[in-house]
């Protein structure tokens, strides 16, 4: 039976208000603004709006690109820093996830690491350079030297708080049923704490990239640092941006290929 | 097997969690434990399965324990504690692994897990794929693997909805018609506890000390009967009468804290 005490109102529809606030996926607006950019880039050149010399049009970077590429210089410079990268990220990653392990699971390591750590993360590793030319000598070794130590440190910072995250209740269930330390910390810390150390390979990578640019801008006759700062010494501006553009596809590359190891390893996710 | 508790306390620095606690798990039983929220119902449990070191007192397990146990002392958890990156029949094969079976064996425990839980549809899924009772079956059909001959149990109902429960109260019945593995059964749940327990706990707010002890005196397979209605209410009622005071009692002490 209707209550004829409330007042009767029409029936009314109910009008939406949840609009707006959520993120939708436009594919080709990121092209599009690309697209736009190049235009305008390349067009106030051919306007005589910019000299070409402090900032060359597209089409010029191109070509300098495409010339680099035809007699080889490209493969030697980009031959050069990717040794460089390969050798000084790998040897910081290795060193620094067994110190980061080490952290992460002894409390004395922990209580010796922690201040080391903090005292040493904030020195700009580029800075050091200098000392290890004259340690090692101007070659490789100081340059590996330089990507490894900046490489180190994130990567133990990474690796000791990757293992504080594993969460406790996994571990406490593994030793409730008497799985042996060794195993604990292969099947049950390793994997747990990969996410984290697979998110700090990628601010290793660029901090790589950093590095190999800048040690190689210091002293080195090949690499695509040396190459950058060669071409910015004899004003060769198409060609000094046809390398940015390198070290910018590298550190694509390079974050594509940690994403697919993400993708693949953290399937479970 | 058995287990016996003898003046047991545990402080946590300087909160003290559990004092003068004696109690013996019997041979085949069910105990449940009720308490207020943080009384140390988790505590006395991670002592009992020796994962948690207590300040004072002894725990002591007797009797025998069924063949092919490979971890008498067993728990099953209220998260279920699955490794999100293995899969179900890899989680189960997690707690045999480190023991030398042969290959043969190993898969005809994981499989025999599997099955009795209904699992075996599932056996490749990951954790992430199933629903919150399926993945407590995981955390049942993993603990039965290794053939325990005690199970300890930590609100292993809590972090389901109530027709899921239900229907995992079923498999407990099951499993305890079958093998009479002796349990301790901690929950917040006085259902659960009339349902599953053959004795009752009840512990006091905080520093838990042994209230009561109550024997539900109806068979288990018994207890959905009319007959058994009188019976269950009134030790219902008791248990209500124990905890409401000291509930309200803590909850009032958790809002001061
Ligand atoms: N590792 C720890 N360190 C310090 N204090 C702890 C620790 N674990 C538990 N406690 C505290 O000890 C008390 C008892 O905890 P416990 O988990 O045993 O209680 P509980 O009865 O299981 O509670 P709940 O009903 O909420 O599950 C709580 O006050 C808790 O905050
Ligand atoms: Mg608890």
């Amino acid at each position: 039976m209707p209550d004829t005490s409330l007042p009767v109102t029409p029936a009314q529809p109910v009008r939406f208000r949840g609009g707006g606030f959520t993120v939708r996926t436009h594919r080709w607006a990121a092209l599009l603004a690309f697209a736009v950019l190049i235009a305008v880039w390349e067009s106030t050149n051919r306007f005589g709006l910019v000299s070409p010399l402090f900032l060359p049009p597209p089409s010029a970077v191109a070509k300098a690109l495409g010339a680099m590429v035809a007699d080889g210089s490209l493969w030697q410079h980009l031959k050069a820093s990717l040794m460089r990268i390969g050798v000084g990220w790998a040897m910081g990653t290795v060193c620094g996830m067994a110190v980061g392990f080490a952290m992460g699971i002894g409390s004395v390591a922990r209580a010796v690491g922690v201040p080391l750590v903090s005292a040493f993360f904030p020195i700009p590793k580029i800075a050091l350079l200098p000392l290890f030319i004259l340690w090692f000598g101007i070659g490789e070794p100081s340059k590996f030297a330089t990507i490894g130590f900046g490489v180190f440190f994130p990567t133990v910072i990474a690796t000791y708080s990757a293992i504080d995250s594993v969460p406790r209740n996994l571990i406490r269930m593994a030793q409730s049923f008497g799985l042996p330390w060794a195993s604990i910390l292969r099947k049950i810390v390793l994997p747990g704490a990969l996410p984290g150390i697979l998110a700090g390979f990628r601010i290793t990578a660029s901090i790589a990239l950093i590095l190999v640019v800048a040690a190689e801008m210091i002293g080195a006759e090949y690499g695509i640092g040396a190459f950058v700062l060669t071409a910015g010494n004899l004003m060769l501006t198409d060609q000094l941006l046809a390398g940015v553009l390198v070290l910018s596809l590298l550190g694509l590359a390079i974050g594509t290929v940690l994403s697919i190891l993400e993708r693949r390893l953290l399937k479970w996710r | 097997m058995r287990l016996i508790i003898k003046d047991l306390c545990h402080r946590y620095d300087d909160l003290v969690v559990l004092e003068g606690i004696d109690l013996t798990v019997r041979e085949g039983e069910v105990l449940a434990v009720i308490g207020p929220s943080g009384c140390g119902k988790s505590t006395l449990l991670g002592i009992a399965g020796g994962i948690v070191a207590p300040t004072s007192g002894t725990i002591e397990t007797a009797g025998a324990v069924p063949d092919g146990c490979l971890n008498p002392v067993t728990f099953i958890f209220q998260d279920f504690a699955l490794l999100p990156w293995r899969s179900v029949e890899d989680n189960l094969a997690l707690v045999l692994e480190h023991h030398p079976l042969p290959a043969a064996e190993r898969r005809e425990r994981i499989e025999a897990g599997l099955r009795r839980m209904g699992l075996w549809d599932f056996r490749k899924a990951l954790p992430k794929q199933l629903s919150g009772g399926m993945r407590q079956r995981v955390g049942i059909a993993r603990a039965l693997a290794v053939r325990p001959a005690m199970l300890l149990l930590d609100e292993p109902l809590s972090a389901l909805d109530a027709q899921t429960r239900e229907l995992l109260m079923e498999d407990f019945l099951a499993l305890w018609q079958r093998e009479r593995t002796t349990a301790l059964y901690v929950t917040h749940n006085l259902d659960e506890a009339l349902r599953l327990a053959d004795r009752v706990v009840v512990l006091s707010r905080r520093p838990g000390r042994l209230r009561e002890i109550v024997t539900i005196e109806e068979p288990r397979d018994q207890r959905l009967q009319p007959s058994a209605q009188a019976h269950l209410a009134e030790v219902r009622d008791r248990l209500w009468h124990l905890i409401r005071a000291e509930a309200q009692l803590a909850d009032r002490e958790i809002a001061n804290a």
